[in-house]
C-alpha cells in the first residue's frame, strides 16, 4: 500500500510545477502577441523589397545574370541556414525543425551535395555541431529578434556565396499558421530569383519609374538588404511560431497537471480511508481479544 | 498646396505616415526634394539626415541606408534604421561614434575591406545623429 505522506509529498510537487507551467503559458501568451505585433508590422516592410525587385526584373531595367547574387551554377554545396529557437519547453516545435533540416540533408545528399549549416538559434546548433559541418552558429539571438543579428546573419551567408563556399542557400524556419499550428517551411535564399507573373503589362501602362541612379546600382544596393528581410522575416516568424507553440504545450501541461493531481487525490483518499478502517479493525480486533 | 503623404518605414515599425508638403532626402546621387505631383520615381537613400515640412512645422530624421519609392500620391521610404531627431540619444550616438572610429583604424590596419566598409558605415550613421540632435538642441524649428 503507497505511504500516505508520500502521496501528499507528490500532489504537492505536481501542483507546484502546475504552478510553473500556468505561469509559463501566461508569459508565452503575452510574448506572442508582442511577435506578432513585430511580424505584422514587419510585413509591408519585407513585402514591398519584394515588389520593388521584381519590378525592376520586370521592366527589363535590369537582368539578372549581371549580380552576382542572382547567378545560377551549379550546385555542389548547399548552404542551410537553421532558424529554430534557443530554449525548448515548447513541444515538438524544434524536434519538428531539426527533422526538417535533416530531411533536407539527406535529399540533398541523395543528389550528392553537401550541406552546410548555418544554425540560428541555441537548439538546432546544439543538435548539428557534433552531427553535420557548421559554417556558422548563431546561439542566443531568438530571445531579442534583432534585424542587426539578421544582418550579420545574411551577411554571413552572402559571403559564403559569393566566395563559393556553398553554391545555393536555403531557409528552413518555423513558419505560422495559427496558434495551434506551425509547421517548418523551407525557402531558397540564394541565387535570388524572381518569379515574373503579367508584371510586365502592368509595368507598361504605369509607365516606367525614374531610377536615381541608375537601375543596376540600385539594384545592387538593394539586393543584400533584401536578403537581410527574409532573415529578419525567417528569424520573427520562428520567435512568433516558438511562443504559440510553447503555450499550447504549457497549457497541456497544465492540464495534464491537474488530471495527475485529480487522481493523485483519489488515491490520497482512498489511502486514507483503508488505513483508518485497518486501524480501527486493530482496535475492534484487540478489545475482542481482551474480552474473550 | 497639394500635399503628399510621406511614409517612412523600418523593419520594426512605421515611424512616419503624414501629409506633408516637402521632403527633402539624402538620396545615393545626392540630395532630392519631393512635393506633391513628383514623377514616379524608385532612388536609393544613403545614411544622412532627412527633412519634411507641413505648414510651419519642420521635421528632422535621421535615415540609415535603404531605398525610397515616390507614386501619385505617395512616397515611401524603406530604410533600416529610422528616427527623429530628438529621440536622438546623443551619449550613446557619441560612444558609437568612438567605437566606429576605432573598427575603422583596425580595419586599415588589417587591411579588412569589408570590415572598413562597415565601420565607415556605422561612423556616417553616428554623425548623422550626432548632427541632428545638435541642430535641435540649438534651437532649429522643429
Amino acid at each position: 500500500m503507497p505511504n500516505l505522506r508520500d502521496i501528499r509529498r507528490k500532489i504537492e510537487a505536481i501542483k507546484k510545477i502546475g504552478q510553473i507551467t500556468r505561469a509559463m503559458n501566461m508569459v508565452a501568451a503575452a510574448k506572442l502577441r508582442g511577435a506578432q505585433m513585430r511580424l505584422e508590422q514587419f510585413r509591408p516592410y519585407g513585402e514591398k523589397f519584394r515588389e520593388v525587385i521584381q519590378e525592376l526584373v520586370a521592366s527589363g531595367a535590369v537582368l539578372p545574370s549581371q549580380f552576382p547574387l542572382m547567378q545560377e551554377r551549379e550546385v555542389k554545396t548547399v548552404g542551410l541556414v537553421l532558424v529554430t529557437a534557443d530554449r525548448g519547453l515548447c513541444g515538438a516545435f524544434n524536434t519538428n525543425l531539426i527533422k526538417e533540416a535533416e530531411k533536407f540533408q539527406a535529399e540533398r545528399s541523395a543528389q550528392g551535395q553537401k550541406v552546410k549549416f548555418i544554425c540560428v538559434g541555441k537548439k538546432g546548433f546544439q543538435y548539428f555541431r557534433t552531427r553535420a559541418e557548421i559554417l556558422e552558429g548563431y546561439p542566443d539571438v531568438m530571445g531579442r529578434v534583432l534585424m542587426q543579428d539578421a544582418r550579420s546573419i545574411a551577411r554571413r551567408t552572402m559571403r559564403a556565396f559569393l566566395e563559393e563556399e556553398i553554391d545555393e542557400a536555403w531557409v528552413i524556419y518555423g513558419y505560422f499558421i495559427n496558434v495551434v499550428r506551425q509547421i517548418p517551411k523551407r525557402e531558397k535564399l540564394l541565387p535570388i530569383s524572381v518569379e515574373q507573373e503579367g508584371g510586365a503589362e502592368e509595368k507598361a501602362f504605369k509607365g516606367a519609374p525614374i531610377y536615381e541612379p541608375s537601375p543596376e546600382e540600385l539594384f545592387d544596393q538593394i539586393l543584400p538588404m533584401y536578403i537581410n528581410t527574409r532573415i529578419y522575416a525567417a528569424m520573427l516568424e520562428t520567435a512568433v511560431s516558438e511562443q504559440a507553440a510553447r503555450m499550447t504545450a504549457m497549457d497541456n501541461a497544465n492540464r495534464a497537471c491537474g488530471d495527475m493531481v485529480r487522481d493523485l487525490t483519489l488515491l490520497f483518499n482512498k489511502t486514507r480511508q483503508a488505513s483508518i478502517t485497518k486501524e480501527l479493525m486493530d482496535i475492534v480486533g484487540g478489545a475482542e481479544a481482551l474480552k474473550g | 498646396m497639394a500635399r503628399i503623404l510621406l511614409e517612412i518605414v523600418t523593419p520594426e515599425r512605421l515611424l512616419v505616415s503624414e501629409e506633408v508638403d516637402i521632403v527633402t532626402a539624402p538620396g545615393v546621387a545626392g540630395e532630392f526634394g519631393v512635393m506633391a505631383g513628383h514623377a514616379p520615381m524608385v532612388a536609393g537613400i544613403k545614411i544622412g539626415p532627412l527633412h519634411y515640412r507641413v505648414g510651419d512645422k519642420e521635421e528632422w530624421i535621421a535615415l540609415g541606408g535603404g531605398f525610397c519609392e515616390v507614386t501619385g500620391k505617395k512616397v515611401s521610404f524603406l530604410v533600416e534604421t529610422a528616427e527623429r531627431a530628438y529621440e536622438i540619444d546623443v551619449e550613446r550616438a557619441l560612444r558609437a561614434k568612438e567605437r566606429a572610429e576605432k573598427r575603422l583604424q583596425e580595419a586599415q590596419a588589417k587591411g579588412d575591406r569589408m570590415a572598413e566598409a562597415r565601420a565607415r558605415a556605422a561612423l556616417q550613421r553616428a554623425l548623422t545623429r550626432i548632427a541632428l540632435a545638435e541642430r535641435v538642441k540649438s534651437g532649429h524649428p522643429r
